[in-house]
């Protein structure tokens, strides 16, 4: 991969997949800041050598288990609590757009 | 749908394409707390009452694997002959949709915990086996309730209302490498591969796996390619196809589909598409695109999953004798012919005939309810055998009456209607309807005498000696008993009474 592997369209994408909203200026700006942050993650890299495993967890752990046994949780009302709104003992959400 | 398309007959499509079909089943797993909480997993239970702010995504929850459903994805593993990961990580799935409010979901991505398998499915005593391309875990996500449109479909509806109860079960998700099988066969194989699932699941005591609970969902992927080509066509996904009788209608609607398009000279879009079971066609759901791009990573909530090859030792000495040669033993225990085990496997009523004799009806007497009277009545009201709401115990009490001659075969399918509404126990059944057959000589002596007052020509007849003539009476005696004299007693009467 080349270091300016981001572009515009590629910032736009991501925007979107995400879900933010981001203004033509924003778009310029992180077009920029993407690839700087890349090249210095890159150089991070360069330090680990091919003895070095990718590795995706701070501390060399497996296989942290729980027994299966059932827990109390939330009751209903704390759990929806926080929500904006709710109907029927359920969380309300807005019209789900995009599909069929 | 705007686009109408011509559905070419299946059999007709077959003559110029092959179809190559690719299934994804998704298990949910029988464990009593969810995959990452210690949330319970009940079915049916009051909206929002098994959550906790690891299944809600609450910010700082942790999550921690339940050690139980990792045990039974390794045990499906091996039931499916394949090879368990010696390190594995769980993966963010990520995507926007308040099914799932952590807004990513926790999956596996490139490291499966089981891989390159396969397993066998029999079809008209035909073995095909189907290649295992990985199971892997992961979560179910939220119940959604669309209001405000119409039939609590999404499309029109004002707002959605979220469960999230079954966010976070366990799920193991099985796909298969493509499938490619004699067209005429693919239906039929892929709903013996699901049905085989579920036998096996059942058998392994890892799953309810009920279709019509949704413990047992499967998508249909399928493509065409002309006769004698290679290349694989462009695939359609029918989503959540809800019975095993579903699975074979999806495979034919969509090859009838997908020739209609490409004999027009179209191009089949690569989308998913939903079942409708009113009438065993699909309409199209999502197209896939940029939404698609769910940039996995790797968990850092989560530890790796490594199980020791000891530990997968254990547990492969635990699996259940494979269905196949589960089938050849039952076969030779209960004495059926290779036309009666196929029959019985291809009703789907393998287990509900292994379950009936076990508590205690014959082989011969079990066959006949389920491939006679049962196969009938599932296949009338369209739904799978093993759906009908009656159990073999029941089936088994109903035959241990006839046997002790307190019903016949005809009282015997008023017993099942009885059963199948819902009436109670076979006893209760035969009180509440009054069913039971009459032996006693006092009530069947006054309808013999009755009968034969009414019909005194062939009481004539029957004293001259011609005896077959008594099937007459027999008959009004019949009629007016409705059907519950015991016949036999009912000839011998006549008999003494005119000689
Ligand atoms: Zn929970």
């Amino acid at each position: 991969m080349s270091s300016s592997a981001i572009s515009r369209d590629d910032v736009a994408h991501l925007a979107s997949l995400a879900r933010i909203d981001l203004s033509d200026d924003e778009l310029d700006r992180l077009g920029a800041e993407l690839p700087a942050i890349l090249e210095h993650v890159k150089v991070v890299q360069q330090v680990a050598g091919d003895d070095v495993p990718p590795m995706s967890h701070p501390i060399p752990v497996a296989n942290v288990f729980r027994a299966d046994v059932p827990r109390p949780g939330l009751t209903p009302q704390e759990a929806l609590a926080g929500a904006p709104e709710s109907e029927e003992q359920r969380f309300l959400v807005p019209q789900i757009l995009g599909e069929e | 749908m705007s686009t109408t398309t011509t559905l070419v007959p299946f059999e007709d499509a077959l003559t110029r394409y092959e179809p190559v079909m690719g299934l994804e089943v998704h298990v949910e797993l029988n464990t009593a707390t969810k995959m990452f909480c210690g949330c319970a997993t009940t079915f049916g239970a009051e909206p929002n009452t098994q959550v906790c702010p690891v299944c809600l995504g609450l910010p700082g929850a942790l999550p921690v694997v339940n050690e139980k459903a990792v045990e039974s994805a390794i045990r499906i593993g091996l039931a499916l002959n394949c090879e368990i990961a010696d390190w594995c990580r769980f993966a963010r799935k990520n995507y926007f949709y308040p099914d799932m409010p952590k807004n990513f979901q926790t999956s596996q991505y490139d490291e499966p915990i089981a891989y390159n398998g396969w397993t066998e499915v029999e079809v008209d005593g035909e073995v095909f086996r189907i290649e295992i391309e990985r199971a892997h875990m992961e979560e179910d996500t939220g119940k959604s309730l669309h209001v405000g449109g119409s039939t609590g479909r999404i499309h029109g509806a004002s707002h959605s209302l979220l469960d999230y109860n079954r966010a976070g079960i366990p799920l193991i998700e099985i796909v298969t490498k493509p499938i490619e099988v004699p067209g005429d066969k693919a239906p039929s194989v892929a709903r013996a591969y699901v049905n085989h699932l579920r036998d096996l699941m059942l058998a392994l005591g890892v799953s309810d796996a009920r279709m019509d609970q949704g413990s047992l969902r499967a998508d249909v992927n399928l493509s065409l390619r002309p006769v004698g080509t290679t290349t694989f066509g462009t695939r359609s996904e029918t989503k959540n196809v809800n019975s095993f009788r579903s699975v074979e209608r999806a495979v034919r609607y969509e090859v009838s589909r997908h020739a209609g398009i490409l004999d027009a000279g179209g191009s089949v879009v690569q989308e998913t598409r939903h079942f409708h079971e009113s009438d065993g066609s699909t309409s199209a759901g999502r197209e896939k695109s940029d939404a698609e791009d769910y940039r996995y990573f790797p968990e850092p909530d989560l530890a790796p999953v490594a199980p020791s090859r000891e530990w997968v030792e254990e547990l492969r000495a635990t699996l259940p004798e494979p269905p196949a040669e589960r089938r050849k033993r039952l076969q030779s225990e209960w004495g059926f012919s290779d036309l009666d085990m196929r029959d019985t496997v291809g009703a789907g009523a393998l287990d509900l005939v292994a379950a009936t004799i076990e508590a205690g009806t014959s082989p011969a007497a079990a066959k006949k309810w389920w491939l006679g009277e049962l196969a009938r009545r599932s296949n009338e009201q369209g739904v799978d055998i093993a759906e009908l709401p009656i159990t073999p115990q029941q089936v088994a009490q109903i035959q241990s009456l006839i046997d002790a001659g307190r019903i016949n075969d005809k009282l015997a399918r008023s017993v099942f209607d009885g059963v199948l509404a819902g009436e109670g126990s076979a006893e209760e059944v035969v009180a509440a309807r009054g069913l039971e057959v009459v032996s006693d000589d006092g009530a069947l002596s006054a309808a013999v005498d009755q009968a034969i007052a009414d019909n005194p020509d062939v009481a004539e007849k029957i004293r001259g000696g011609k005896v077959q003539a008594a099937g007459a009476l027999i008959g009004a005696v019949m009629k007016q008993m409705r059907g519950q004299a015991d016949a036999a007693r009912v000839r011998e009467l006549i008999l003494e009474k005119l000689s």
